[in-house]
């Protein structure tokens, strides 16, 4: 028998029962569709983590006060915050770094009618450069308003435009906290990024921030940019070595600071999805199973269905191999197409999500092939069991079955 | 003169065991050479369908030997059976087990398909068998849209399409009226004439008996007479 003959044969077989057909394969679709869509969207989600990580700042330390393990006394509170004299220490002591400190206040800002509490950042004119976030216009900080620490602040793109609408927003006067603050610049637009809107904030001369908004010379924390990449490690053992130093922390002691690499950050969080992916491809898998059994079911089913025809096919001349391979190839054709339908809808499917989501899209060629292969692969092993039913069935018996 | 095409010796069939034992062919010796016309004969039960089952290698009797043109057939496997089948056998049946749903072309290009035939050979060998049970006209046609005489006559066109040297009907009239009836047999009688192929063919309908020239009688599973038509029914009704 003609190989050619065996799979029109089947496709015969298929088109006849075209709702039956469609029903079998349903399952494989659905598995192949979730596996297919679960990876895409986990690995989207991957390159969306990687992606706003990289968008904070490349080669970028935070140096905090505190501890960053969590135990069961919770987060040391006792330590002593940092100032400005620490900020200025690593920037001339560590080789090859720029340093931004940071002071955090939370207060409303008014303009107009608009009212929203937001956060304020003190902070230097290194901050462009090491968060990575620029000046879409205006103008930076002068040394004098550093020093002085002038009511002059730079404005996120949500706040110039929820804000003041449509109106120009530099040279006005924002009411920041109880100071009067005139706006100099604007920071270009950076989106979401781990869970915080950026474009939602206030940037202020670090000496402003501490005597008019919070009344202390804390600095909360500051951020480390490595001039030269790959020198992240050295330059956390540098800052490390220098704390230790300037807050006499004796020897064996741990620290009550702590130097954390956004590579770090983002290595963790690059492994939590890739966990997830792996999660949810394994739950997918386990409906490509379940796809599999019912293809099984059906194909039981349909050979008890045409036992009578299984029959009629043996007195005229099939051989056992010839009724096992038209069911074989059955099976096959249905759940190659099953995984062709799958195919595209998951992958359609996880497009269509990345864009609601606002994650980028991934395509992901590997899994498309595992998927595909593994729902044809299904279609044979799920297929076989019912096909070798139907070859080992005794002309005679077959023939007389009602 | 003609050769011993097929030979049964000792032939038992027996179904159950103990109490519930069915002796469906009970020590059957028969010999049945080229060309001949044998109708298979007997009350229901008697064990003549299972005879020709036996003899078209769909079933396998419980001991006992059968010889296809001088081969054992009790030596041979499932797929050498399969291929005997194809290549020798034309089977006819009662319900005329043709496939549902598939036109009177495509189950009579069925087992050339098995065989192997290119598509269009198949083709116009199927249309050539049709033609000779003459529906031609109709090989286009599913089952369903056609009569009974006529899904008979597009079997036997399938039957006949491999050219087999031996043709075996198991009731081939049973599910028609008399005058279809007669119209198959016409059909077996003109092709039996024009390829001196063997028929054999199991009836429980004495006109029908009357188109073949010699005829099996069963009882019990016993072949308990052999002769002509005359002779066998003669002898039977009396």
């Amino acid at each position: 028998m003609r190989m050619l003959d065996t799979l029109l044969m089947a496709m015969q077989a298929i088109v006849r029962n075209k709702l039956r057909s469609f029903l079998t394969t349903l399952g494989i679709i659905i598995g192949v569709a979730s596996v297919v869509a679960m990876v895409h969207l986990g690995q989207s989600a991957t390159r969306s983590v990687t992606e706003s990580i990289s968008s904070i700042g490349s080669n970028l330390l935070f140096v905090m006060p505190g501890t960053s393990q969590r135990g069961p006394g919770g987060v040391r509170t006792n330590a002593e915050p940092f100032d400005m004299n620490d900020a200025d220490a690593i920037q001339n002591e560590v080789n090859g770094v720029l340093v931004a400190p940071g002071v955090t206040a939370t207060v409303s800002v008014v303009y107009g009618n608009a009212n929203e509490v937001i956060p304020v950042q003190g902070t230097n004119n290194n901050y462009f450069a090491v968060r990575n976030h620029g000046l879409s216009r205006g103008r930076q900080f002068t040394d004098n308003e550093m020093q002085a620490g002038a009511a002059v602040c730079i404005i996120g793109q949500t706040l110039a435009k929820e804000m003041y609408l449509n109106e120009e927003s530099l040279g006005s006067t924002l009411r920041v906290g109880r100071t009067a603050c005139q706006v100099i610049g604007v920071l270009e637009e950076k989106g979401q990024s781990m869970g915080q809107d950026r474009d939602k904030t206030i940037l202020m001369p670090v000496k402003a921030v501490q005597r008019r908004l919070i009344g202390k010379l804390d600095v909360q924390s500051i951020f480390v940019s490595a001039l030269v990449d790959g020198t992240t490690r050295r330059i956390q053992g540098d800052i490390e070595k220098l704390l230790r130093q300037r807050r006499h922390i004796a020897h064996g002691e741990d620290d009550d600071f702590y130097v954390r690499d956004t590579r770090d950050i983002a290595d963790a969080l690059e492994q939590t999805t890739n966990t997830l992916t792996v999660l949810l491809g394994a739950i997918a898998a386990v409906s490509l199973l379940v796809g599999g059994i019912g293809i099984m079911n059906i194909m039981l089913v349909s050979v008890t269905e045409r036992t009578r025809e299984i029959g009629i096919r043996l007195a005229i001349g099939a051989r056992a191999k010839d009724v096992l391979m038209q069911f074989l190839v059955e099976s096959i054709v249905l759940s190659t197409l099953g995984g062709l339908v799958g195919l595209i809808i998951g992958i359609s499917g996880s497009w269509l999500a990345a864009e609601k989501l606002n994650m980028p899209f991934v395509i992901s060629p590997g899994i498309m092939v595992l998927g595909f292969s593994f729902s044809v692969g299904i279609g044979v092993v799920f297929g076989y069991f019912p096909a070798r039913k139907a070859a080992r069935l005794n002309p005679i018996d077959a023939l007389r079955h009602e | 003169m003609s050769v011993a095409t097929l030979q049964m010796r000792g032939i038992h069939k027996i179904y159950g065991a103990g109490v519930t034992e069915v002796r469906a062919l009970d020590n059957v010796d028969l010999t049945i050479t080229d060309g001949e016309f044998v109708a298979i004969m007997g009350p229901s039960g008697s064990g003549k369908s299972t005879c020709l089952n036996v003899l078209g290698c769909l079933d396998v009797p419980t001991s006992g030997q059968y010889f296809f043109r001088g081969v054992d057939v009790g030596t041979l496997n499932r797929d050498q059976l399969a291929l005997l089948r194809r290549h020798y056998m034309g089977f006819v049946f009662q319900s005329f087990n043709l496939l549902p749903r598939v036109s009177a072309l495509g189950n009579v290009e069925l087992p050339l398909i098995y065989e192997g035939v290119s598509p269009a050979r198949r083709r116009q060998m199927s249309l050539e068998a049709l033609r000779v049970v003459g529906l031609e006209g109709r090989a286009d046609a599913t089952p369903n849209k056609l009569s009974g005489g006529q899904q008979q006559r597009v079997a036997i066109a399938r039957a006949l399409v491999t050219e087999p040297p031996l043709l075996l009907a198991d009731e081939p009239t049973g599910n028609l009226d008399s005058a279809r009836a007669n119209e198959i047999m016409a059909v077996l009688s003109r092709i039996r004439e024009e390829r001196g192929i063997t028929i054999i063919m199991v009836t429980h309908e004495q006109g029908v008996a009357r188109f073949a020239e010699r005829v099996l009688y069963f009882v019990d599973g016993k072949l308990v007479k052999d002769g002509s038509p005359d002779d066998v029914l003669g002898e039977v009704t009396r």
